[in-house]
C-alpha cells in the first residue's frame, strides 16, 4: 500500500466513524418529534446524505490508477464505429476522419442513423464506410443509439469496437493506448475520459466531469466495476454477442412461460368475444388451449423451447387451415346458391364474385390472414410461442435497449455475465459540449432518466452474478440521483427556522456541533484530497442546483417504467434562438427558492432585531442560507451564459449535435 | 478459412455444413447462406455442425438469426452433430434450453 492509498484509507474510516456516529446521534437523541413535519424530513434527508458519502468512501477505497497500458497485439481487428443521427455533416466528416486517421489498423464506419445519401456520398468519397439501418427497422422499434450500434454489429467484424459519438475526434494513439488491456481475455470493456474543448475555464454550465472522469471511474475500477459511458470506449465484440445471445435465451425463455402462463385467460375471454354463434371457430380455440396445455407440459418435461414452439406453430397453421376450408366450403356452396339464382333469373352474372378463387382464400390461412388471427388478443398469444422475436429487428440486442442510456444498463450486464471492464484516464478523444442551458438541461435530464430507468428496470441490487461491490457501485451513481427530494428539505429547512423559529434539532447545543462540524470537515477534507487540483467546485453546485431535473428524471421515469407513460423529453433546438432573450424561465425553481431564501434571512434578522429567536439559532441557519445561495448562484451564471467563443480564433459558435447519450457525469457529492 | 457446403435432401430439407470456423468474419455468410435457401422456397433447414472447428458468439448469433428467418417463411432451422466445443458455447449462454442439437442430419426433421 502507497503512502497516498494509506492515507486516503484513514480518512476515509474517520469520514465513516464520524458520519454514522452523527446521523446515529440524529436519529436517536436530536430529532424536534413536536416539529416532525419538518424534523423527520430532515433527519431522513442527513441519512440519505450519509449513505451517499459512505458509497463515495467504498468507491475511494480501492482506486485503481492504470499507468503504462501493455502494447496491444499486433494481430488484433478493429471497427471504429462513429454514431450519428442529424449533427451537421461537417461535424460527423471531421470525426470520421480523425477516426480514419488513427495509427493502428482498423476500419472506419459512420452508422448514419438519419439515412442521408450526402453523408453517405462524403464518406464513401474519402473510403470510409457507411451504415444505416437496414429494412427489418421499418416499423419496428428503433432504440436510439442501442439499436444503431446493434444494427452494425451484425454489418461489421471486427474483433474490438471503438465508438465515438460524431462530436468526439479521436486522437491518432487511441488504440495503441487501450488495446493492450484485451489482452486479459475476460476483458470486455476499456473506457477513456470524455473531455470537452468548446468549454471556458470556469466551465459555467458544469460540462466538464473531472470527478467523474477521474476519481470516481478509478475507483469504480478498483471493484471492476469502471462504467461504459457510451463514447470513446473500446468493447470486444465478443462479450457483447455473448451477452446478446445469453439475453436472447432468457427472454425468450420468460416471454415463453408468460404467455403460456397467461393462455388460459386470453382463451377464455376470446371464447366469450365469439358468442356462442360460431361453433367452427370455438371448436378451433379448443383445439389451440390443448395444444397450448401441451406445449406446457412439453417445457415442462425439459423439451427445447425451440422444438415446442416449432410444433404448436405447426398445429395452429394446421387448426387454421381447417378452419379456413370450413368457411370455404361455406362459401362455395353460397357461391353456387348465387349462380343458381342468376341462371334462374336469367340475368348476366356478376364478374366480381367469380373471381373469388382458392389460392387467394388459400393466403387467408397464413398467419395474419386466418380467422384465428381476426382474434387479435389469440393471434398475439400464438405469436409469442415461438423463438423468431418478431417483434423486433433483431433477435439479438448486445446493447441493452431498456434504458435511454443504453451504456450503463449494457456494462452491468456484462459485469453480471463475468466480463471485466478498465477504466484508461488519459484524454485521448475531444468533444464538444452543449453551449446553452436549454441543451445542458435536456442532455443531463436524459442521462438521469436513463439512470433511473435501469435502477427500476433492473436493480443492480438484485442482479445475479455481481459481486456486492459491484452492486454497490452501480446503486452509488444511482443513489447520488435521488438527491432532488432532499435538496428541497435542505432547502426548505433555514428558511422555515428563519420565518417561524421552528428547528427540526432538539438544540443548537455544543451536542450538536461535536458531532456534525468534525464530520463536516472531514468529509471536505477528503473530498478536497480526492479531487485534489481537480474543478469540483461546479459539480458539486449542480448536483444540488440542478434538484427540478432530478426529481422530474424520477418522476418521468417511474411514469415510463411502472405506469407506462411515454419518457417526455423534449428535443432540443438545433441552432440556438439568437436575441430570444436570457433564458430564465429554465431555471424558474432555482429562482423561486433563491428569492425565498433571500426574503427568509430578511425576516430572520427582524426576528432577532425584536429578540423573538435565539442568536445562535438564527446566525447558524443564515449561514446554511449563505451556502445554499452560493450553490444555487450557479443558475444565474448558466442563464447569462453566452457560449464557446474561442479565444484564439474567435468564429462563430459551432452547431450543437442534439442527440447526445452519455451516462452520468456528476460528482458523488 | 471457411467455406459452406449447402446442398438439398429429396424430402426438401436443405443442408448447411460450415466447414472451418464459424465466427464474427464468417458469421454473416451463414446468414446469407440460409436468406437464399429461405429465397428459394427452402424453409426448413439442418446446419451440419460435424466439421466447424469452432464457433463463438457470433456465430450462434447468426444461427439464431437463421432461425427467425426460417420461421418467418414457416419453417425451422436445426443444428445437428455439434462437437464439444459448439456444445460449450450452447451451454455458455443457455442457448441450449431453446436449441436442442440433433445426433444426425438425415434425422434432424424427424423429432
Amino acid at each position: 500500500m502507497t503512502m497516498r492509498q494509506a492515507l486516503l484509507r484513514l480518512m476515509v474510516v474517520v469520514v465513516v466513524v464520524l458520519g454514522v456516529n452523527y446521523v446515529t446521534w440524529r436519529w436517536l437523541f436530536s430529532v424536534n418529534w413536536s416539529a416532525w413535519p419538518i424534523a423527520v424530513p430532515l433527519v431522513v434527508a442527513e441519512t440519505y446524505s450519509l449513505v451517499d458519502s459512505l458509497l463515495f468512501c467504498l468507491t475511494m477505497w480501492r482506486r485503481k490508477e492504470r499507468g503504462e497500458p501493455d502494447p496491444p497485439d499486433p494481430e488484433a481487428t478493429v471497427d471504429v464505429l462513429v454514431t450519428t443521427y442529424n449533427e451537421p455533416l461537417d461535424l460527423v466528416m471531421t470525426t470520421a476522419r480523425a477516426a480514419k486517421a488513427i495509427s493502428f489498423p482498423h476500419e472506419t464506419w459512420i452508422l448514419d442513423d438519419g439515412n442521408r445519401p450526402e453523408l453517405r456520398a462524403l464518406a464513401e468519397s474519402e473510403g470510409i464506410g457507411w451504415i444505416t439501418r437496414s429494412a427489418d427497422w421499418d416499423d419496428r422499434p428503433r432504440h436510439a443509439k442501442a439499436g444503431n450500434i446493434n444494427n452494425a454489429l451484425l454489418a461489421t467484424e471486427g474483433e474490438f469496437l471503438l465508438i465515438l459519438d460524431a462530436d468526439q475526434v479521436p486522437e491518432p494513439q487511441i488504440l495503441d493506448r487501450t488495446l493492450g488491456y484485451f489482452r486479459d481475455e475476460r476483458m470486455a470493456v476499456v473506457q477513456t475520459p470524455q473531455f470537452f474543448v468548446n468549454v471556458p475555464d470556469d466551465d459555467p454550465l458544469g460540462s466538464q466531469a473531472p470527478l467523474f472522469y477521474g476519481p470516481i471511474q478509478e475507483g469504480k475500477d478498483g471493484w471492476n466495476a469502471a462504467f461504459f459511458c457510451g463514447s470513446n470506449a473500446v468493447l470486444r465484440r465478443e462479450a457483447l454477442m455473448q451477452l446478446g445471445v445469453w439475453r436472447y435465451a432468457g427472454e425468450i425463455e420468460i416471454a415463453v412461460h408468460r404467455a403460456l402462463r397467461t393462455s388460459k385467460d386470453v382463451l377464455a375471454k376470446a371464447r366469450a368475444d365469439l358468442g356462442s354463434d360460431d361453433a367452427h371457430a370455438t371448436q378451433a380455440l379448443d383445439k389451440v388451449a390443448y395444444d397450448l396445455g401441451r406445449a406446457r407440459r412439453e417445457l415442462g418435461r425439459g423439451v427445447a423451447i425451440a422444438d415446442v414452439t416449432y410444433r404448436f406453430q405447426r398445429r395452429v397453421a394446421s387448426i387454421a387451415r381447417e378452419l379456413v376450408s370450413t368457411d370455404v366450403d361455406a362459401l362455395h356452396a353460397d357461391l353456387a346458391a348465387i349462380a343458381e339464382l342468376e341462371a334462374t333469373t336469367d340475368e348476366a352474372g356478376d364478374a366480381g364474385l367469380a373471381l373469388v378463387d382458392d389460392a387467394a382464400l388459400r393466403r387467408m390461412s397464413e398467419r395474419d390472414w386466418s380467422p384465428l388471427g381476426a382474434l387479435a388478443t389469440v393471434q398475439s398469444l400464438v405469436s409469442s410461442v415461438d423463438v423468431d422475436r418478431g417483434e423486433e429487428a433483431q433477435p439479438v440486442m448486445p446493447m441493452a435497449t431498456i434504458s435511454v442510456t443504453e451504456d450503463m444498463a449494457t456494462c452491468m450486464r456484462l459485469h453480471a455475465l463475468g466480463w471485466s471492464s478498465a477504466y484508461h484516464g488519459e484524454q485521448l478523444a475531444f468533444g464538444l459540449a452543449p453551449e446553452d442551458l436549454k441543451t445542458m438541461l435536456t442532455q443531463r435530464l436524459r442521462w438521469a432518466q436513463g439512470t433511473m430507468q435501469v435502477m427500476f428496470r433492473e436493480n443492480p441490487m438484485v442482479q445475479q452474478g455481481l459481486t456486492v461491490a459491484q452492486k454497490l457501485m452501480y446503486l452509488g451513481t444511482m443513489w447520488s440521483y435521488l438527491s432532488g427530494f432532499f435538496a428541497v428539505v435542505y432547502l426548505a429547512a433555514p428558511i422555515i427556522y428563519l420565518t417561524l423559529g421552528v428547528l427540526p434539532v432538539d438544540s443548537l447545543g455544543s451536542d450538536f456541533f461535536v458531532r456534525l462540524i468534525p464530520f463536516l470537515v472531514v468529509n471536505q477534507l477528503l473530498f478536497l484530497y480526492v479531487g485534489w487540483k481537480r474543478r469540483t467546485w461546479r459539480g458539486l453546485q449542480y448536483s444540488l442546483a440542478l434538484f427540478p431535473v432530478w426529481i422530474k428524471a424520477f418522476t418521468s421515469a417511474f411514469g415510463s417504467v411502472f405506469l407506462g407513460r411515454a419518457l417526455d423529453f423534449a428535443v432540443t433546438p438545433k441552432v440556438r434562438t439568437e436575441g430570444a432573450g436570457r433564458p430564465w424561465h429554465l431555471v424558474k425553481p432555482q429562482l423561486v427558492a433563491m428569492g425565498a431564501l433571500v426574503a427568509a434571512a430578511g425576516v430572520g434578522l427582524v426576528r432577532l432585531q425584536v429578540g423573538q429567536a435565539s442568536p445562535l439559532g438564527t446566525w447558524v441557519n443564515l449561514a446554511w442560507v449563505v451556502y445554499d445561495l452560493l450553490v444555487l448562484g450557479v443558475v444565474v451564471k448558466a442563464v447569462r451564459y453566452d457560449g464557446w467563443v474561442d479565444p484564439e480564433t474567435p468564429s462563430p459558435p459551432i452547431e450543437q449535435p442534439r442527440h447526445k447519450h452519455r451516462l452520468t457525469t456528476k460528482g458523488a457529492a | 478459412m471457411i467455406e459452406f457446403k449447402v446442398e438439398t435432401t429429396s424430402r426438401g430439407i436443405g443442408v448447411v455444413t460450415p466447414v472451418g470456423r464459424l465466427n464474427m468474419v464468417s458469421a454473416r455468410r451463414l446468414g446469407e447462406v440460409v436468406t437464399e435457401l429461405v429465397g428459394a422456397g427452402t424453409n426448413r433447414i439442418v446446419v451440419d455442425m460435424a466439421q466447424t472447428d469452432f464457433m463463438d458468439s457470433s456465430g450462434l448469433g447468426a444461427l439464431i438469426a437463421g432461425l427467425k428467418t426460417t420461421r418467418q417463411a414457416g419453417g425451422d432451422l436445426r443444428l445437428a452433430c455439434p462437437t464439444e466445443q459448439i456444445q460449450t458455447v450452447l451451454e455458455l449462454t443457455n442457448l441450449n434450453k431453446v436449441l436442442r442439437p440433433r445426433p444426425t442430419v438425415e434425422g434432424a426433421f424427424d423429432a
